[in-house]
């Protein structure tokens, strides 16, 4: 099935932009993660209607992006690939909120409407947020500034064996399928009693290899923590990172600058 | 206290199932030896490879790694003598980057960073990967990750080599350089494998498995050259020592001129 192989094909993508060297490229990852949580706690802490505040955080992904190259048109692809679930989620509220609150024109807009579109404005920038994190810091360096943060050990390296196997995994599985494919001709064989097999043929698997590592780690001395070697320096470039850009999120929080700026436009005009 | 010889003393090993996998294997390999272990598919040779690490524990008889027999008390020990390379390279290969990987067993060893690195890029080198630092492991041919993780287990400096089929699924120019590193090697060396051309080159004596059994063990030469041991014990003689098919069919005067002479 090329779905496999194309699905580890941008996920090896996405940790290739990580090896780029730029600024964004060379601040310390915990500085990265620290900012991206912040930005992310911020944009999901808004109510339900807020719509306009949602718009100054933008500035975040776009700036990240670009002075990361990250290539627009792969951050576009990869999000759009995502965008069914939160259309999903927020698809009902324009028909269950159905609150006149404002007229444009003649079209009157339901509560419904901006509950939705505010869903999709926020998924759109937490997802970006996530994936322009990887791509400018790389998934080992991710987990490596967590455990260094304090998150829980176990969490850690259980996200570092994920993202080292998943590509080990994929192939076995798009293996798998595929001699599958080949050996069911039209639609006999492709049905889901097959596909239940071959999942559980492949937790088996999954189940064997993982003993196999284990015991490759436990002959080279494993005692249940894994060090690492490398090293971190937080700089002031990276103090300087986290504390304007939270400041920037706080205020875009507490305020809503664009109806900020709107009346002080207004009011000047008139 | 030498860690660098292996007494196995009659070895028996039954999976928890009930299936018997090896019976009354008993050997000495001493200080420098480079030792084959040979046998069919199902033979016994990677259960008896799983002993020398104290990965399984032996049902009946001991293993002795030097003069420490091998016990769930010694195994910090005998796992700093004995550095073990599994067959698939994607079992060893666990941390992000190959430089991580590398020094994983070294750091575990409680070394100060400063000696870890020493290590690392002295291992590296050694296997000719040096280049593949900062790499990471799934995005490296399967030659390249048969070297890395060669270099996973010399950095911790092991007395012993015990390796299971490591020039499997390699090319053939991989598989020779693989077999020109490992002919470098002064560690007393176990290598469990099908490729019965690299044990002539490499061992200068094998040993034969066969049903969870020691079916000979002798001189590589000898051994190889028994046709009756060899059948018996689903296996044929090294290409190396078998008579050219090709050569064989056509009058001397007809064949081609090697180009290597």
């Amino acid at each position: 099935m090329a779905s496999i192989e194309s699905g580890l094909y941008d996920l090896g993508r996405l940790d290739q932009f990580a090896r780029l060297d730029t600024p964004v490229h060379r601040l310390d990852p915990r500085a990265k993660v620290i900012t991206t949580l912040v930005f992310l706690v911020c944009v999901v802490s808004f109510g339900k209607y807020d719509l306009l505040a949602l718009l100054p955080f933008t500035l975040f992904p776009v700036v990240m992006a670009s002075e990361g190259e990250i290539p627009l048109g792969y951050l576009g692809s990869r999000l759009l690939a995502a965008a069914p679930f939160a259309v999903v989620i927020g698809m009902f509220n324009p028909l269950l909120d159905q609150i006149p609150i404002a007229q444009v024109g003649g079209i009157t807009i339901t509560a419904g409407w901006i509950s939705f579109v505010s869903i999709l404005i926020r998924f759109l920038l937490t997802t970006a947020a996530a994936l322009i994190l990887i791509g400018t810091t790389g998934m080992n360096n991710v987990c490596l500034s967590l455990e260094r943060l304090g998150a829980p050990d176990v969490f850690s390296t259980q996200l570092l064996f994920l993202y080292r196997y998943i590509f080990v995994l994929g192939d076995e599985a798009a293996c798998m399928v595929r001699a599958r494919a080949l050996r069911s001709f039209g639609k006999r064989g492709m049905g889901l009693a097959v596909f239940g097999q071959i999942l559980g043929h492949l937790l088996l698997r999954t189940y064997a290899r993982a003993s196999r590592i284990y015991n490759a780690m436990l002959c080279r001395g494993f005692d249940g923590t894994i060090r690492t070697t490398r090293r971190l320096r937080f700089t002031r470039t990276d103090t300087a990172f986290v504390v304007v850009w939270s400041a920037l999120f706080v205020l875009f929080r507490f305020y809503n600058v664009p109806l900020v700026v709107g009346g002080l436009v207004t009011g000047l005009l008139g | 206290m030498s860690h660098h010889s292996i007494d196995v003393i009659n070895l028996g090993f039954a999976y928890p199932d009930g299936t018997n996998a090896l019976s009354d294997v008993s050997f000495h390999v001493g200080h420098g030896e480079s030792v084959a272990i040979v046998g069919a598919n199902g033979a016994g040779k990677s259960t008896l490879l799983m002993h020398l690490i104290g990965i399984l524990s032996p049902t009946r008889g001991d293993v002795r790694i030097g003069d420490v027999p091998v016990t769930r008390d010694t195994l910090a020990d005998i796992r700093k003598a004995v550095g073990m390379v599994f067959q698939d390279p994607d079992d060893q290969l666990f941390m992000p980057t190959v430089a991580e990987d590398v020094a994983f067993g070294p750091t575990n060893l409680g070394l100060p960073v400063a000696d870890v690195e020493a290590r690392v890029t002295d291992a590296l080198t050694r296997v000719e990967a040096l280049h593949l630092a900062d790499r990471p492991p799934y995005r490296l041919s399967g030659g390249e990750k048969r070297a890395v993780a060669i270099a996973t287990v010399l950095a911790m400096h092991p007395n012993l080599l015990v390796m299971d089929e490591p020039s499997s699924n390699l090319d053939p120019r991989a598989r020779r350089r693989l077999i020109d590193l490992l002919a470098t090697f002064e560690h007393t060396k176990i290598i469990a494998t099908h490729d019965l051309d690299m044990a002539a080159d490499l061992c200068e004596r094998t040993i034969v498995i066969s049903n969870g059994m020691v079916a000979a063990d002798g001189p590589t030469a000898d051994i190889f050259a028994d046709d009756a041991l060899l059948a018996a014990s689903q296996l044929e003689r090294p290409l190396a020592m078998q008579s050219c098919p090709v050569c064989a069919a056509r009058p001397a005067s007809s064949l081609p001129r090697s180009p290597l002479r």
